[in-house]
């Protein structure tokens, strides 16, 4: 996965860091909340959303199930269609797949469609390894790019940025990379796009080479399906000589008919609109319009592994709507950073440690940044029951040991619980020691809860002892 | 009708106020409580920790424990979650702790469920002249479906004054070992939830789950909050004669 996320804390600490910075917890809380409400209005417009939402979750788990012979289906067409189709295992075959393609074109630029895939490969930074520049034309992207920073967010990777930064930004930026922003930039939202359109126009123009992703590439045709809002993406994908598109292989639908299905979840539950306004769909060339050179690179990296598991199979549906980083109270605190990944909020905490496995405590603390409060799975557009595949991915942290402390205070728990006798006796020595539990903790969990809150006071009597006293009194 | 009580391990360590409320309120209106010695915990800690073995364990006692029960009830929305919802998934499919899972787990209910579903009341008679707000918990609300019926039982409640509370829906930030492992964000959604019932100008917090009363409650006190917070329970047993404290 992109390095540039190597060397961050795990997530425990970076919450702290951001939790911490007043500005970065006003920006999300701002952007989640009315995000929320746009989607929920769009999503209580549909009366049979939940039949839409069982359709979605049925139609990918076929593709997951039958995923090698939709794949082949799939390189059949876009072969049939004058495309070429190619095979990376991992991140660094897909990076040397993508930049051969782009050195024989003879070019050093290529204008990128935003695109989660080759975020998680590290896509530009390979390529600028090789000399060739990427430039990011989504809107949000841009930003990144220019700010030298990393995205926060699947679908708005600048969320945690306000106007006032973004203005900032494309004064002190734009000029590097291409046309400059005006010198009288406001942080006027129209006039931020207008700067940014101005200064992307360009690169549309000359640019010779893009690079995308996909939303949805169908087995049967060979259609490659990009959704978007501003057009930019649009801009790539036609303007350009050559198109290179870099595709995890779960964004498999079987048919044309099946996207009808996430043409309808997918916009409602990310940007809340009933229809996105650009969709493009295409098919290997077509002689005298669009790209004369068509590239499917089909990206597996880790994949197959997630889809050889029973329970975190399900992460495979994932659309990357992001309507479950919106709803996230702990994103919402956290920020999209703190979980070390493209893959931020509670998808990047099933994806990432999915994908990357769980022997760095960074990854294996992923799974437990969340409350298990269940909002994601209530919004997710295709039923991925996110709490469960949290608790399945923490039971193989568990598993793979280390983490003594942890370790001795449950199984003390479960030697305490595992007996009423041993619980009874275990409450009585609390409460002979309830007056002497001070205020504050100083080590460990005790700590940790003490710094912020109170302890419940220990009662005199357990409910046990107090059951038992009544009925010997009742002489029952 | 006879109820077996499973007060839960939080309830009758920390809160046996609870369990003595709800054995005052079901003998009020008339039913038998009884309290199967051999219970301890139902394994939520364990298995949301990601310790599945121990889990199974406890499970394993819980299901031999109250296997002869018709009606149990469990007055924490998230135990009674753990056995409806988790159960099942904790026991592999074919095994007997699967088969005796799948006996017991359906006649598992949260207070609100027993009285509104089993016993046909919403009105129990209840005293209690507060002005209080509702924290629907995520597990009770989301896993249990439990919908308004709290909302319906405190609104019969003669003398209480039911206020609403901002973003009711959200977390509260407490979720089991989530508290102290990630204890920055869990504060920060506790100290918002605390916000917002302080912002109802309530007297009391309620929900239906003490370990997240104990979360909020453990922020109300470090602020020095006046609010008080109580199990649903609590309010329903008061009455005229028998104020609660
Ligand atoms: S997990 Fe579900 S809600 Fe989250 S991004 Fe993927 S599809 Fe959307």
């Amino acid at each position: 996965m992109s390095r540039t996320f190597l060397g961050m804390p795990p997530f425990p600490k970076a919450a702290e860091a951001a939790v911490a910075d007043a500005q970065l917890r006003h920006n999300l809380h701002r952007a989640t909340r009315t995000i929320r409400r746009t989607r929920g209005r769009a999503v209580a417009e549909v009366d049979d959303w939940e039949a839409l939402r069982a359709a979605g979750a049925a139609i990918k788990d076929r593709t997951l199930r039958h995923l090698d012979r939709y794949l082949e289906q799939l390189e059949e067409a876009v072969t049939a269609a004058g495309g070429h189709v190619h095979w990376a295992v991992d991140a660094a075959e897909a990076n040397a797949v993508v930049t051969e393609l782009v050195r024989a074109t003879g070019h050093r630029e290529v204008v990128k469609v935003k695109s989660m895939a080759t975020q998680e490969i590290g896509l530009n930074e390979a390529l600028a390894e090789a000399g060739i520049t990427a430039y990011e034309t989504d809107l949000a992207e841009l930003i990144v790019q220019l700010a030298e920073d990393r995205p926060s967010h699947i679908l708005v990777p600048a969320i945690h940025r306000n106007r006032a930064e973004i203005r900032e930004i494309f004064l002190r930026a734009m000029a590097d990379w291409g046309r400059p922003a005006p010198a009288d930039l406001t942080d006027d939202p129209r006039a931020l796009a207008e700067a940014a359109r101005r200064h992307l126009r360009e690169r549309f123009l000359t640019a010779k080479v893009a690079v995308s992703g996909a939303n949805f590439a169908v087995a049967e045709t060979g259609t490659l399906v990009v959704l978007e809002s501003e057009g930019n993406g649009r801009m790539c994908l036609t303007l350009p000589e050559t198109l290179i598109s870099v595709v995890g292989i779960e964004k498999l639908v079987p048919t044309w008919r099946d996207l009808e299905v996430f043409l309808r979840l997918l916009p409602r539950s990310s940007t809340g609109e009933r229809m996105n306004p650009y969709t493009s769909m295409w098919t290997g060339v077509a002689p005298g319009d669009g790209p004369r050179e068509f590239h499917l690179v089909l990206l597996d990296n880790g994949r197959t592994d997630v889809l050889a598991d029973a329970v975190g199979r399900q992460t495979l549906r994932c659309i990357r709507c992001s309507a479950c980083l919106n709803v996230c109270p702990v994103y919402e605190r956290a920020g999209g950073h703190a979980y070390g990944s493209v893959y931020p909020g509670p998808i990047g905490a099933i994806l990432t440690p999915q994908l990357r496995g769980t022997a760095s405590e960074a990854d294996a603390a992923l799974p437990y940044a969340s409350s298990l409060c269940g909002a994601c799975f209530e919004v997710c557009p295709v039923a991925i029951d996110i709490p469960e595949v949290l608790v399945h991915l923490r039971e193989r942290v568990v598993e793979q040991g280390g983490r003594p402390g942890e370790r001795a205070l449950l199984a003390a728990a479960s030697w305490t619980l595992g007996d009423e006798r041993r619980l009874a006796w275990a409450q009585r020595a609390a409460g002979a020691v309830r007056s002497l539990v001070p205020r504050r903790l100083p080590l460990g969990p005790a700590a940790a809860w003490t710094d912020t809150r109170d302890l419940p006071e220990i009662p005199a009597e357990p409910f046990r002892d107090w059951w038992a006293r009544r009925e010997k009194e009742d002489g029952r | 009708m006879r109820i077996a009580l499973f007060v839960t391990c939080v309830n009758d360590t920390l809160f046996p106020r609870t369990g003595q409320a709800v054995v005052r309120l079901l003998e009020r209106l008339g039913h038998e409580v009884v309290f199967p010695a051999g219970q301890t915990c139902c394994g939520q800690m364990h298995y949301n920790t990601g310790y599945r073995r121990d889990a199974q364990r406890l499970a394993v006692r819980f299901v031999e424990t109250f296997a002869d029960h018709d009606v149990v009830l469990a007055p924490s929305g998230s135990c009674a979650a753990m056995v409806r919802d988790n159960y099942p998934r904790l026991a592999p499919a074919g095994s007997r702790l699967g088969r005796a899972a799948a006996e017991v787990a359906p006649r598992v209910l949260d207070l609100s469920e027993l009285l509104v579903d089993v016993l046909g009341v919403t009105d129990v008679g209840a005293y209690f002249p507060h002005r209080v707000a509702y924290h629907p918990t995520c597990h009770g609300m989301r896993l249990l479906g439990l919908g308004d019926r709290p909302l319906r039982l405190l609104r019969a409640v003669r003398g209480l004054e039911l206020v609403e509370l901002p973003d009711a829906e959200e977390c509260c930030g407490f979720g089991g070992t989530f508290a102290v492992k990630n204890p920055a964000v869990s504060a920060a959604m506790g100290w918002d939830k605390a916000r917002n019932a302080a912002a109802t100008g309530a007297e009391v917090l309620c929900a239906v789950d003490n370990s997240c009363l104990m979360h909020i409650g453990g922020v109300l006190r470090r602020q020095r909050s006046g609010m008080r917070v109580m199990h649903l329970a609590e309010i329903l047993a008061s009455t005229e004669k028998e104020a609660v404290r």
